[in-house]
């Protein structure tokens, strides 16, 4: 079965590949961020797929720590700026 | 030896590590940098994971991957604008060529670096078995108080590094409160960014309880679950708390300087009872460990969270000012 | 094995969430062609690791990051999508 899911990973890996054009070529900040979220769900499909292949189940505790970082990164990058700073006497 | 299938994605990581780093690198649009080196985090935690170190890809993962993105990002916020009006004249061209020996001395110190490194993976390939390091710490884990290797390493057998890293971060915080006034705000949080940091942030904090908790005997550790802590204060302050919900004042000093603080005394008191210097006991060195390690989570996630805010918060100084606005107003749009 | 028959279909989604965020016209399009992969690439892996293991701890935990990416991926794209109608270019 290992040997299965480790094609499986290649395959996620091609995806990821081409989720990498996308975030390259952009053109827009919002396709940049939308291929960037979907290069974090593929990373976390990656390390669920990983962790059986190589028997460590703390990838799986990576993957979650993945999903959870992921969206932080985009609310970090869509966020909503209010310009200055505070005002310290 | 590894199947086709996982050599082929060996090649596919280094090839797309290296492909983004340059990318990264030579990407004339900042933020579009920065989109690129949070795939690029992403990437090596991958490596990482492939690499059968998943201490290092949790880290990764928090750190490269997440924080970094929004540290970078808030480092480009409030650029200075240029000023309308006649063009000064431009003391350098924008974009300035390096002189030719500059370039010549970095390559070869590259290439000199690069044949070391190479060096040192040859030789380590060929060295014999018991005198590799991870031998010996696994023949005397048992004195250590964990299990997980990595922590007996970091918080026991070297823990002298670090106490050291941790003084490095304080140091690196003087730095930040040395910039000046915290960087600006943001808006507050509409319904969608309001809801996921309903759930995202307790999620988060109890990652980061667990992360510190089974770092004893499974991959994890006080610099992730303090990464992760972290990680929750920035989502608080894209809602729009200034305070980003660290404490205020004196508590907040406090809590910067508790890792430096706890490490070194529970090394001077082991010094006074007649140990040497953070020598721990083996029967007590679980508990010694979880102890730094939890104080050390909790100054880590505090100093990378005012690494966010990017100056000197308005709360650090006077208790009274910073108040947070209130981030879980909906604001009902007709 | 229905394990395989499923982690199969998930990895098939993903690569439709990918070619689509490629080949599709529009921002807005492309935001289709992502959560596709979200849910339906990383719930169908998730169903068919579930299969494979037999500790439950590691199942509860796989389905809890499935669930997870369900919520955040929502929200993240939909605050993207917020951003691109804004009309800012950050």
């Amino acid at each position: 079965m290992t040997g299965f899911l480790a094609w499986a990973a290649l395959a996620l890996m091609l995806s990821l590949l081409l989720g990498l054009i996308r975030v390259l070529r952009g053109p827009s900040a919002a396709d940049r961020l939308m291929a960037a979220q979907l290069l974090g769900t593929t990373g976390v499909g990656l390390l669920l797929l990983l962790a059986p292949v190589l028997g460590s189940a703390a990838l799986i505790d990576v993957a979650l720590v993945l999903a959870l970082l992921a969206v932080v990164a985009v609310a970090a990058l869509t966020g909503r700026e209010v310009p200055g700073g505070q005002d310290l006497d | 030896m590894d199947g086709p299938a996982l050599i082929l994605l060996d090649g596919l990581l280094i090839l797309v590590l290296l492909g983004l780093a340059w990318a990264t690198l030579e990407s004339r649009d900042p933020r579009r940098g920065v989109v690129l080196f949070i795939a690029f985090g992403l990437v090596l935690a991958l490596v990482w994971a492939r690499l059968a170190a998943p201490d290092v890809a949790l880290a990764e993962a928090a750190i490269g991957a997440g924080l970094s993105g929004a540290l970078l990002l808030a480092a480009l916020r409030d650029e200075p604008k240029p000023e309308p009006g006649p063009e000064p004249e431009p003391a350098t061209p924008a974009k300035r060529r390096l002189p030719g020996l500059t370039s010549w001395a970095l390559g070869l110190l590259c290439l000199g670096l690069g044949l070391v490194v190479a060096w040192a993976f040859v030789d380590a390939l060929a060295g014999a078995g018991p005198e590799r390091l991870a031998g010996q710490v696994l023949a005397r884990i048992g004195e250590s108080g964990v299990s997980n290797p990595v922590t007996a390493v970091l918080l026991n057998f070297r823990g002298y590094d670090t106490l050291l890293e941790l003084a490095v971060l304080l140091a690196a915080l003087l730095g930040i409160l040395a910039l000046g006034p915290e960087r600006g705000g943001y808006a507050p949080a509409g319904p969608v960014l309001a809801g996921l940091a309903g759930w995202l942030i307790p999620g988060l904090i109890i990652t980061g309880g667990y992360l510190l908790w089974v770092g004893a005997h499974a991959p994890g550790g006080a610099f992730q679950a303090g990464a992760i802590l972290a990680a929750a204060a920035v989502i608080r302050r894209l809602t729009g708390d200034r305070a980003a919900g660290l404490p205020r004042g004196l508590a907040l000093r406090v809590l910067s300087l508790a890792g430096v603080a706890v490490f070194l005394g529970v090394g001077l008191a082991l010094l006074v009872a007649g140990r040497p210097f953070l020598g721990f006991p083996p029967a007590w060195a679980g508990t010694l460990i979880l102890v730094i390690e939890s104080a050390a989570t909790l100054a880590i996630g505090a100093i990378l969270a005012l690494a966010f805010i990017g100056g000197r918060p308005a709360a650090w100084d006077n208790p009274r000012q910073g108040r947070a606005l209130n981030p879980t107003r909906v604001h009902n749009h007709p | 094995m229905i394990a395989g028959a499923l982690i199969a279909a998930g990895i098939l989604f993903y690569l439709a969430g990918s070619i689509g965020l490629l080949r599709l016209p529009d921002i807005y399009c492309r935001l289709h062609a992502l959560t596709k992969a979200d849910n339906l690439g990383l719930g169908l892996l998730v169903a068919g690791l579930v299969l494979l293991t037999d500790d439950l701890a590691v199942a509860l935990k796989l389905v809890l990051i499935w669930l997870l990416v369900l919520a955040a991926s929502a929200a993240g794209a939909h605050l993207i999508a917020g951003q691109a109608r804004r009309g800012e270019d950050p």
